[in-house]
């Protein structure tokens, strides 16, 4: 039935785990008092009158980091079967990923030079 | 070497000799690890709730929750019967759909991270031959409901908390995978029972974090980053941005993060444990107890021993790590946004790397030493 043995326990478990918020959100929908005037559902802003939404055009300071971090985790992804199968693979290895890291590291100090690596 | 209590199969074998099938038999044990595993997680967050409560009483030298139960235990939980009782506010002005599916969304990867974490050679929900890769991909989710619910709120203070949030786990990230990759390469598995086994032995002495002092160091700190505990806990930081993405939950979805990051936090630690500090083996290895004292090592008692030794081991070592955790809140200062990445970015990651590095060149010259 399953391809990979041993991951029916992760579908199970993702059943049993997903009755914990289940659970706490219908019993609390039971006990819970409901009501209140509209005043009570207004967008928190320090207690005065909200101005404006959040949803507008937004500087997304960190995507040059979302752009960095999805080159290195690929990297990652790349070296877990090298770290895995390592030591059935001896010096030569060693000396690829040491290649491949090092045009990353080139990436990295390329981005840290550029600033892409700054938050302001 | 023992191989252990086996509840599994004794467990199966005793339902085959009533009469049932053996696949019926198989299908009643399933749940029974998983939820014992999943009580195992919530009780372990009431004690560390409780215990965080304690030790910051005493580090500001107060006496903290004291009526509830004997020594104040029973707080955590008069915490969670308020919070059910707490009225649910949906903002007029958010997306209610996204604003529920965030904290959800939150908590199911963390619960579910507890499938790899071993107890015992066969006290493990399953032992799944991805391990700890398994668990990496599961702690990428977490992001996506921080920001799911950062921008559902449609609050000013939420979207920026969101977004700060998502921030600060990518970076973290790729330290905390690369400094479990050197210990993957020093057990040349990724299943965290292989993990164990290969630290075992020696004793104290065999454990991984003295051959990877570098990579323990960079998991914790990393491990503390994205549980977003006090000294990166920027998403929330109360005089900055009210709450974070946490700013309009109530009720019962404000307890799901509440819960999660302190399931985060003991799962950060039961993982250090597993990976650097030898999991379920004791300091002085068993083997040697049991011959000093003169107990056979195929004895069922000493099996039975073992076993609730093992669970012992792992979670005093795991609460030592949290005591940490907790005392490090009360005498780190709250670092900035822009130190934060750049610990995690121009510090943690080159630092990673080179330690991955060193750990394949020491592999290649001691491989009796790293794993063979």
């Amino acid at each position: 039935m399953f391809v990979l043995s041993g991951y029916e326990y992760l579908l199970g478990f993702l059943l049993v785990c997903s009755l914990v918020p289940a659970l706490a959100l219908s019993a609390s929908k039971l006990l819970r008092p409901s009501g209140g005037g509209p005043e009570r559902r207004t967008t928190y802003e320090s207690g005065v009158e909200p101005i404006g939404g959040a949803w507008i055009q937004f500087n997304i300071r960190y995507y040059m980091f979302a752009l960095v971090f999805v080159i290195f985790d690929v990297e990652t992804v790349f070296l877990y079967p090298w770290a895995v199968a390592f030591h059935r693979l001896g010096l030569l290895a060693f000396v690829e990923a040491l290649i491949f890291i090092a045009i990353l590291v080139v990436a990295l100090v390329y981005a840290w030079r550029k600033g892409a690596l700054e938050w302001s | 070497m023992t191989t252990g209590i086996d509840l599994q199969g004794s467990f199966i074998k005793s339902l085959i000799d009533l009469g049932l099938p053996a696949g019926a038999a198989k299908a009643v044990w399933m749940p029974v690890p998983m939820v014992l595993m999943l009580i195992g997680a919530t009780v372990g967050v009431l004690v560390t709730i409780w215990q965080e409560r304690k030790i910051s009483a005493a580090a500001q030298q107060r006496i903290g929750p004291e009526f509830m139960g004997p020594f104040g235990l029973l707080s955590p939980v008069a915490d969670g019967i308020k919070f059910v009782f707490k009225e649910d506010i949906i903002p007029a002005k958010s997306d209610p759909w996204l604003f529920t599916l965030g904290p959800i969304i939150v908590v199911l990867p963390v619960f579910l991270s507890y499938l790899i974490v071993p107890f015992g050679e066969n006290l493990a929900v399953t032992n799944v031959a991805t391990g700890v890769f398994l668990w990496i991909a599961l702690s990428s989710v977490q992001p996506i409901g921080l920001l799911m619910s950062g921008y559902a709120s449609n609050n000013k203070y939420s979207l920026l908390g969101g977004l700060r949030a998502a921030a600060q786990s990518i970076s973290y990230e790729i330290p905390l995978a690369l400094a479990v990759l050197a210990v993957v390469m020093m057990s040349n598995s990724l299943s965290s029972i292989d993990i164990v086994e290969q630290q075992s032995g020696y004793g104290i002495f065999g454990w991984n974090v003295w051959r990877q002092p570098i990579g323990f160091l960079i998991f914790w700190i990393s491990a503390l980053a994205e549980c977003e505990r006090m000294p990166f806990d920027l998403p929330e930081a109360e005089e900055e941005l009210v709450a974070g993405y946490q700013t309009e939950y109530s009720g019962m979805k404000f307890a799901l993060y509440y819960v999660a990051s302190y399931v985060n936090l003991v799962l950060s630690a039961l993982l250090v444990t597993v990976l650097y500090l030898g999991g379920w083996e004791s300091p002085i290895p068993i083997e040697l107890l049991a011959g000093w004292l003169g107990i056979s090592e195929t004895s069922p008692w000493l099996e039975i021993a073992d076993a609730s030794l093992g669970i012992t081991m792992t979670v005093l070592k795991a609460y030592f790590l949290v005591f940490t955790a907790i005392l490090l809140r009360w005498t780190v200062p709250r670092v900035r946004i822009d130190q934060l990445l750049d610990l995690g970015w121009k510090f943690l990651l080159p630092v990673s790397l080179a330690n991955l590095l060193l750990t394949a060149a020491l592999k290649l010259a001691f491989p009796a030493a790293f794993g063979g």
